[in-house]
């Protein structure tokens, strides 16, 4: 994969070499190549993700070959470390030195907490992943652009599916004990309690567990449970849930189940329902080029990781498009993204909310051997879609936004 | 009830993966007094040449026991180039020691990324123990319960390897007097390289043998490394005793800390950790103050 990568970055780089030695006078703004950064991480445990994140990324640069609204791509891919210090110097690098148009990254939101002040000083656009809540809630950044979700974003509607149709009464929730599983499990509390159902309990695994038996043990008195595990997590999860021999039906949201788990889930994995806004088995014409791609230049399946940047990459060229290939004013720039009106990407329809989330579907699916494809043993089939969710669910935002962030007590425990 | 029963056997079962973790870092750390940092990376790259070996390399595909055997004898032969190139010739310099070996750390951890990507690789359980054996209310899976029959038999087998043989003798001279061994004619520095090779063996070995509960992933080597501290300082460095005692209570404060006490899981991990440093800094079993 590395010398894919490298040798992609050759050609970027002898493209703007040539461009620079020509020293054409009188540049437009369209005959300079267009420079995308991105933020990502490729050591240490969060890799996963990240090198999903950038070989979406160059699935899309590849099927474009290398243009965008007309303008050459120029590409800088790089590597934070997963930590706050490591993504603040890179995206100085990215700004200062690299002089990109927009970022796209990081992936965790403790990296994006770290550099958002920062971004918005530069007014550099950023296209995250990252699903801290705030970030377009309360505390809302001009310059930030999420095509992905809200941590609460994908549990509003499990939620609303746990409750409505598989009828759950009782449900135990457990998830890491950092910000995004805090959120999600806030999120769903909430919705799950709107529609009569009660969380009996919150479990806080700490994020580095090897051995989940005596959370899991904890769970009792309910008839389900909800997980929002990340990056591994979810595997050695349902094992040590599947090896204490508990049945409960489990829930769960984007990360816990995603698609580039399925080659690693085994059998005790059957029956995970997800909620998630990228699925691999979504049938649209823009998916299937997608994942053609990601199987071409990668040999693999996408997760939501490498679908999301996908979508990233279609809405900076919406919006490059959109200004006619001029992106030298940021605002301009960033507003016009946020304005795009997508109808046919990975995810399916995307368009932004004033703050600039998405409003965009996201899929229920339940994990089995049913329809897998790709040489997948298992496969996690859509079962009912929610259309248009906003990250303020159904609630009114002015009323949604009065109340305080999701967190590791909010909403409380009911007695 | 049954809580208490999933929680005890867990522990147990826990403790044992440890001991097969901690008795290699005890050997290594405890004989020849290298602080061996490589530790995790080892049980990781045990775990991932297991899951390679059973998913076929070059269109074989072994079953978990052979695929076992082989990762193990693979991880010892890299813990044998290891002190054979590097560690040989930093003697004594302990602070040169942790630093070379918390290199080859993060360069194992950036290599396992390399060659099987960031996601995570299930190992199947091995077929024959699939399944559950009921004790009153409450199932525990076989596996489980065979990880503690293995600790134990590897327990009693080093013991024996130390105490009883020809071979553990001459360890027991090199490492308490290596001048004067030498000078009876044991060859001290290839004896220590086979205990770096059976310590690093111990650790793949241990690696593979949680593959079916742990997965293979990365950041596995980081999240290992300080168990395998806590039980070698609790129990006492070089002692086979306070690695399988001190496994086994750490099993127990590990589930049941994170059972009952959650919120505090890392507190009552390290606390035990904290009051033996103090109070009796040779461990409950060991020979040497560290």
């Amino acid at each position: 994969m590395s010398i894919k990568r490298r040798s992609v970055l050759k050609g970027m780089l002898a493209t703007g070499a040539s461009i620079a030695a020509l020293k054409a006078p009188a540049v437009h703004a369209q005959a300079a190549p267009f420079k995308l950064g991105l933020l990502t991480v490729k050591t240490g445990p969060l890799a996963q993700g990240g090198i999903q994140m950038e070989q979406g990324v160059l699935t899309f640069l590849k099927e474009k070959n290398n243009m965008m609204a007309g303008r050459k791509v120029e590409f800088f891919s790089a590597d934070t470390g997963g930590n706050p210090a490591g993504t603040k110097t890179k995206a100085q690098e990215l700004v200062e030195r690299d002089k990109v148009d927009c970022i796209l990254g990081p992936l965790a939101a403790f990296e994006l907490l770290a550099i958002s002040d920062y971004i918005a000083q530069s007014k550099m656009p950023l296209l995250s992943l990252a699903a801290a809540e705030d970030m377009t809630q309360r505390r809302p950044n001009p310059y930030f652009i999420r095509a992905s979700a809200t941590s609460g974003q994908a549990m509003h509607p499990m939620a609303d599916y746990a409750a409505k149709e598989l009828k759950l009464k009782r449900i135990a929730c457990i998830s890491e004990d950092f910000a995004f599983g805090h959120e999600q499990m806030g999120a769903f509390q909430r919705v799950f309690e709107d529609n009569g159902g009660k969380i009996v309990k919150k479990i806080w695994p700490p994020l580095v567990t090897p051995d989940y038996t005596p959370y899991v043990a904890q769970i009792e008195d309910c008839d389900g449970v909800c997980q929002g595990f990340a990056g591994s997590n979810p595997l050695r999860f349902m094992k040590a849930y599947a090896g204490a021999g508990m049945k409960f039906p489990v829930v769960t949201g984007e990360t816990g189940g995603d698609d580039a788990l399925l080659k690693s889930f085994g059998e005790e994995a059957i029956g995970l329902t997800s909620c998630i806004p990228y699925t691999l088995d979504l049938e649209t014409e823009s998916n299937k080029r997608f994942v053609d791609g990601m199987l071409k230049n990668f040999d693999t399946v996408p997760g939501q990781y490498a679908g999301l940047l996908y979508v990233n990459c279609m809405v900076v060229e919406a919006g490059l498009q959109a200004l006619g290939g001029d992106a030298s004013d940021k605002t301009k720039f960033v507003n016009a993204m946020r304005s795009v009106n997508l109808t046919d990407t990975p995810r399916g329809p995307v368009k932004f909310d004033h703050l600039g989330n998405v409003v965009g579907d996201f899929y229920i699916r339940k994990l089995g051997k049913d329809g897998a494809k790709y040489g997948l043993k298992l496969w996690n089939k859509t079962i009912k879609t929610y259309h248009n969710v906003s990250q303020f669910w159904t609630y009114d935002e002015k009323q949604f936004l009065s109340q305080p962030v999701y967190s590791r007590d909010y909403p409380p425990l009911k007695p | 009830m049954t809580f208490w029963l999933i929680l005890t056997v867990n522990s147990v079962a826990f403790g044992g993966l440890l001991f097969l973790l901690s008795a290699g870092f005890s050997l290594i750390f405890g004989l020849m007094r290298i602080p061996n940092l490589t530790h995790g990376s080892l049980f990781m790259l045990g775990a991932y040449f297991g899951a390679s070996f059973m998913l076929g390399v070059g269109g074989v595909q072994l079953n978990f026991w052979l695929a076992a055997i082989l990762a193990t004898a693979l991880v010892a032969l890299l813990g044998a180039l290891i002190e054979r190139l590097l560690l040989r010739r930093l003697p004594g310099d302990a602070l040169a020691q942790v630093l070379v070996t918390l290199g080859l750390s993060f360069m194992a951890a950036d290599f396992c990324l390399m060659v099987w990507g960031g996601d995570p690789i299930n190992i199947e359980t091995p077929s024959a123990l699939v399944g559950f054996t009921r004790m009153g209310p409450a199932a525990f899976p076989n596996y489980k319960l065979a990880i503690v029959a293995i600790a134990v038999v590897f327990a009693v087998g080093l013991w024996m390897l130390l105490d009883k043989t020809r071979l553990g003798a001459m360890i027991r001279a090199g490492v308490d007097d290596p001048d004067m061994a030498r000078v009876v004619g044991i060859r001290v520095s290839r004896l220590f390289t086979i205990v770096f090779a059976l310590g690093a063996g111990l650790a793949g070995f241990a690696g593979i043998m949680g593959g079916p509960s742990l997965s293979a992933y990365p950041g596995l080597d980081q999240d290992m490394l300080p168990l395998a501290l806590v039980v070698v300082i609790l129990g006492g460095t070089g002692s086979l005793l306070g690695s399988f005692v001190g496994s086994i209570i750490v099993g127990f404060i590990y589930n049941f800390g994170q059972a009952l006490l959650p919120e505090l899981a890392y507190f009552v991990l390290f606390l035990p950790m904290l009051l033996v440093l103090i109070f009796r800094p040779q461990g409950l079993f060991g020979r040497h103050i560290l």
